[in-house]
C-alpha cells in the first residue's frame, strides 16, 4: 500500500536534466460519470442509467475484488480540481509527464467498452472513448498517442472501427486486454488481427478484463493479490493460444505488445512451448516455426510492474534471453504499483540498452519520432 | 549426458490402469453392478489422449493396451533402466473427473486397493500415492486415513486443476490428514475438466491444454502460499509433479512483489513467498522445460536459489527425454545426488520407514 511517509523531491525542478522517456502505459480516467456522454448516442445516456454496463462479472459497480486502495492509484495522484487519479491532464502533466520528462505517452484506457455484455453497447462506448481520447488528451499534448479500444467479443465491429481510426496519427495502437470469453488466439478475434495488419497499427494486450472465465483454471481465488498475480498466467495461457492459433503465420506483420503482465516469464513459456511443440506438433501442422520464434519476432514487453529479483544478475539474464530490443518501459500511472523512472533499471546497463530501454524501442514500434 | 546413479528415487511413475473394469474386483456389488449396467466407459482424461506422444515414449508403447498398464513394462523400461531404489507411483486415472462424491468416493477406494495388490505387492520397489475423491472432504480424509494405515503410500494426489483453487480452507482437513500422517501432497498435472483448462477459457488443442498445465501450477502455489496453508501446517510438503520448473524464479518475483504491496490483505501470510517455497515447496524434474545446453539449466539453478527444490522423475512412461538422458546435461555429481536421492527423502517422510522394515 502505498501511503506517503515523506514528500517525494520537488521532481519538476530536476525535469530539465532527465533523459527523455517513453511511458507505454497511462491510464486516462474520465473526471465524472458522465464525461462520454458529448460522444455517445442518446439512447445510451438513459440506457447506462437504467441498466449499467452489464460486464462479464456480477459487480454492479467496481470490481469482483476490491483494490487495495481507491481506483487501484496512486493516494497522492487525485488533481486538485476533483476527480479521480488521471482525470485531469493539466495535473497528469505536473505530476508525471514533465518532471518525468515523457516524451511519448502511450494512453491505455480502462473501464471502455470491453468485458461487457451488449455489444451494440460495447461498440458505442469504445467509439466513443476513441473519440474522447482525442478531445481530451492527444489533441492537447502532442506527447500523447491514443489507443483504439474495441468492442472485444465482436471482430466485425472492432475491425471496423480500427479501420474508421486507421491513418489517424492520435494513435499509434489497439488495445485488447489478456482476458476475453475465449483465449485470444481464436478465430471470433481474427477480424481484429486483420484490421490492425492492414492499418499497421501494433495490439497492445493489456492484463486485465473480464470474459466469465475464473481466474485460475481451478476455479476463483480468494484475494486481490490472486488477481493481481494471477494476469501474469492469463497472458502466458493468451499468447500461448496466439501462438498455437497461427495468428502469426496467418498475420505475419502483427506486432503485439504484452502490456503489464511482466517479462520474466517470457522465457520459460518460450522453453516450454518449444519442447511440447517438438512432441505435438502434428497436432498443430499450421504452425511452419518453433512457437519461440513466432515470440521473439511479434512480442513486445513492457516493463511495469518490473521483475524485481534480489540479484540483478538474474534480471539482466532474464533480460537477455528476450531481448534489450524487445522491452518498453512503463509506469502504469496513476495506479498505486507505479514503477519510478529512475529506479527501475539496476545499475550495470550499457548506454545503448538503456536508451533503448527506456524510449528507443517504444518510438521504432510505434513509429513516433 | 549426465548419468543417474544407483539408489535414486523416482517421484513420478504412472502405472496405468487398464480399463474401468479392471477396478471392478476391487468394488461392492452396487459399484460393480453400476458400471455394467450403465455401460461406463473408460475414464481417461483429456489431458493424457492414449495415443498421444506425450503419453508415451514411442519406444516404451506396448504392442497393445495401455503405456504403462504392465508391470514387466515398467521395470524392464523405466526401474531396472535407470537403478531405480524407490518409485513413487502416482496413478492418472480420471476420477476425479467425476461430478458424483459417492462414485468418485468408490472409484477411488477401488483405484488405491488395485495399485497396492497390483503393483506395490509386487515389487519391493514401488511406493505409492493416495488418490483421494475432492469431490467430498469428508470421504477424502477418511480415505487417506485408510490407505495411511499402509506404509507403502508416502503421499497424497490431487490434480492441479480441480474444482477451487487449492489453498481455499474448503481443503484444509485434507492437509491436516496429510501432515498428522506424514504425507506430502503431491499435485500433479491434469484436470478435472471442472473448470476451462486456462485462465482465460477453453483453447482448441491438447497441445494447449498441456502447455497451459504450468500456468495452473503457478497460480495454485499463489492459492496454497495466500490462503496461509502452510502458515497453519508448517510441517506440510507439497510436491508439483510434471508441473516443470523453469517459471518458479519469475513467478516468484512477481509474487513477492505484490506480497509486499498489499501484505495487509493476507496478514496470516508470515514470511516471504520465497522462504515458503524453500520449506515447503518441492517439484519433479520430469519435465526438463529449459533449453538443451548445460549453461542455461546452470543459471536457472542459480535463479532458483536452492538446490533442494527438484525431486528426480522419470516421468514415465510419458514421453519427455530420449534414451538414458533422464538427467539434463550440466548437472554437477553433488546436485544429482541431491536430486535423486537427498531431496526425495528429506521429503518423504515414510520412505525412511520403509527402508527400515524388513
Amino acid at each position: 500500500m502505498n501511503i506517503q511517509i515523506r514528500e517525494r523531491p520537488d521532481a519538476a525542478a530536476s525535469a530539465g536534466t532527465k533523459t527523455a522517456i517513453a511511458d507505454c502505459d497511462i491510464h486516462p480516467a474520465r473526471a465524472t460519470k458522465d464525461e462520454l456522454h458529448p460522444y455517445l448516442a442518446k439512447r445510451w445516456h438513459s440506457h447506462l442509467e437504467t441498466f449499467g454496463v452489464h460486464p462479464y462479472q456480477g459487480m454492479m459497480e467496481g470490481p469482483p475484488y476490491p483494490k487495495a486502495q481507491p481506483n487501484a492509484s496512486r493516494r497522492d495522484a487525485y488533481p486538485p480540481e476533483g476527480g479521480p487519479q488521471g482525470s485531469s491532464l493539466s495535473f497528469m502533466q505536473k505530476q508525471h509527464l514533465d518532471p518525468n520528462n515523457v516524451a511519448l505517452g502511450v494512453l491505455n484506457p480502462l473501464n471502455t467498452g470491453q468485458g461487457i455484455r451488449n455489444q451494440d453497447l460495447a461498440s458505442a462506448i469504445c467509439a466513443a472513448i476513441n473519440d474522447w481520447q482525442i478531445e481530451k488528451w492527444t489533441s492537447k499534448d502532442s506527447r500523447l498517442k491514443g489507443s483504439v479500444v474495441v468492442a472485444n467479443e465482436d471482430g466485425v465491429s472492432a475491425a471496423a472501427e480500427i479501420r474508421r481510426r486507421a491513418g489517424d496519427t492520435n494513435f499509434v495502437q489497439v488495445l485488447l486486454l489478456s482476458r476475453n470469453v475465449e483465449p485470444l488466439g481464436q478465430r471470433r478475434y481474427w477480424p481484429i488481427y486483420e484490421a490492425a495488419q492492414e492499418a499497421g497499427l501494433p495490439i497492445g494486450v493489456h492484463a486485465f478484463g473480464f470474459g466469465g472465465n475464473p481466474i485460475t483454471a481451478s476455479g476463483w481465488p480468494s484475494y486481490y493479490i490472486e488477481e493481481m498475480v494471477g494476469h501474469s498466467q492469463c497472458q502466458q495461457t493468451a499468447l500461448a493460444s496466439l501462438v498455437l492459433e497461427g495468428v502469426f503465420e496467418r498475420f505475419p506483420k502483427l506486432k503485439m505488445v504484452m502490456v503489464e503482465a511482466g517479462f520474466g516469464w517470457a522465457p520459460s513459456l518460450a522453453w516450454r512451448l518449444d519442447k511440447v511443440f517438438a512432441r505435438l506438433h502434428a497436432e498443430v501442422p499450421h504452425l511452419k516455426r518453433k512457437p519461440s520464434e513466432y515470440i521473439r519476432d511479434h512480442i513486445w514487453w513492457t516493463t511495469q510492474p518490473m521483475e524485481d529479483p534480489e540479484s540483478r544478475d538474474h534480471l539482466f539474464q532474464t533480460i537477455e534471453w528476450i531481448g534489450w530490443d524487445k522491452l518498453l518501459f512503463a509506469t502504469d500511472y496513476p495506479h498505486w504499483d507505479y514503477d519510478e523512472p529512475s529506479r527501475v533499471l539496476p545499475a550495470g546497463v550499457s548506454d545503448a540498452n538503456r536508451q533503448a530501454f527506456y524510449l528507443d524501442n517504444a518510438k521504432q514500434l510505434y513509429g513516433v519520432s | 549426458m549426465t548419468l543417474p546413479i544407483a539408489g535414486g528415487v523416482d517421484c513420478d511413475l504412472h502405472p496405468a490402469v487398464p480399463h474401468l473394469t479392471s477396478l471392478l474386483p476391487y468394488m461392492n456389488d452396487y459399484w460393480r453392478d453400476q458400471v455394467t449396467t450403465r455401460g461406463m466407459t473408460d475414464l481417461i482424461s483429456q489431458s493424457y489422449p492414449t495415443n498421444s506422444p506425450i503419453a508415451s515414449r514411442p519406444d516404451w508403447r506396448p504392442a497393445q493396451g495401455k503405456p504403462g498398464s504392465r508391470l514387466a513394462d515398467m521395470q524392464r523400461q523405466s526401474l531396472d533402466r535407470f537403478g531405480t531404489a524407490t518409485g513413487i507411483c502416482n496413478p492418472l486415472y480420471g476420477v476425479q473427473m467425476v461430478f458424483s462424491e459417492d462414485m468418485a468416493d468408490a472409484f477411488c477406494r477401488a483405484l488405491n486397493d488395485w495399485l497396492v495388490k497390483e503393483w506395490l505387492d509386487k515389487d519391493d520397489r514401488l511406493c505409492g500415492s493416495i488418490v483421494i475423491p475432492v469431490q467430498s472432504i469428508e470421504k477424502a480424509v477418511a480415505e487417506i486415513e485408510r490407505c495411511a494405515q499402509d506404509q507403502r503410500f508416502v503421499q497424497v494426489l490431487m490434480l492441479v486443476m480441480g474444482d477451487m483453487p487449492l489453498g481455499k480452507r474448503h481443503y484444509w482437513p485434507i492437509y491436516a490428514a496429510a501432515e498428522r500422517l506424514g504425507l506430502p501432497i503431491g499435485i500433479h498435472a491434469g484436470s478435472a475438466y471442472h473448470n476451462p483448462p486456462t485462465s482465460v477459457g477453453w483453447g482448441s488443442y491438447h497441445i494447449e491444454d498441456y502447455v497451459a498445465q504450468a500456468q495452473a501450477f503457478q497460480t495454485q502455489l499463489t492459492s496454497l502460499i495466500v490462503e496461509g496453508v502452510f502458515a497453519r501446517h508448517p510441517n506440510l510438503k507439497m510436491v508439483m509433479l510434471e508441473s516443470g520448473f523453469t517459471w518458479l524464479p519469475p513467478f516468484l518475483w512477481r509474487l513477492h512483489k505484490f506480497w509486499r504491496g498489499v501484505r495487509m490483505e493476507t496478514p496470516w501470510v508470515d514470511r516471504a513467498p520465497l522462504e515458503i517455497v524453500r520449506s515447503n515447496i518441492r517439484f519433479s524434474l520430469q519435465p526438463v522445460d529449459a533449453p538443451p545446453d548445460g549453461d542455461t539449466l546452470n543459471r536457472l539453478f542459480d535463479h532458483m536459489q536452492s538446490d533442494e527444490l527438484i525431486l528426480f522423475s522419470t516421468d514415465y512412461p510419458h514421453w519427455q527425454f530420449d534414451g538414458d538422458e533422464v538427467l539434463p546435461k550440466g548437472l554437477s555429481q553433488d546436485l544429482v545426488r541431491k536430486i535423486m536421492i537427498d531431496n526425495p527423502h528429506a521429503t518423504y517422510g515414510r520412505l525412511k520407514v520403509k527402508e527400515t522394515t524388513p
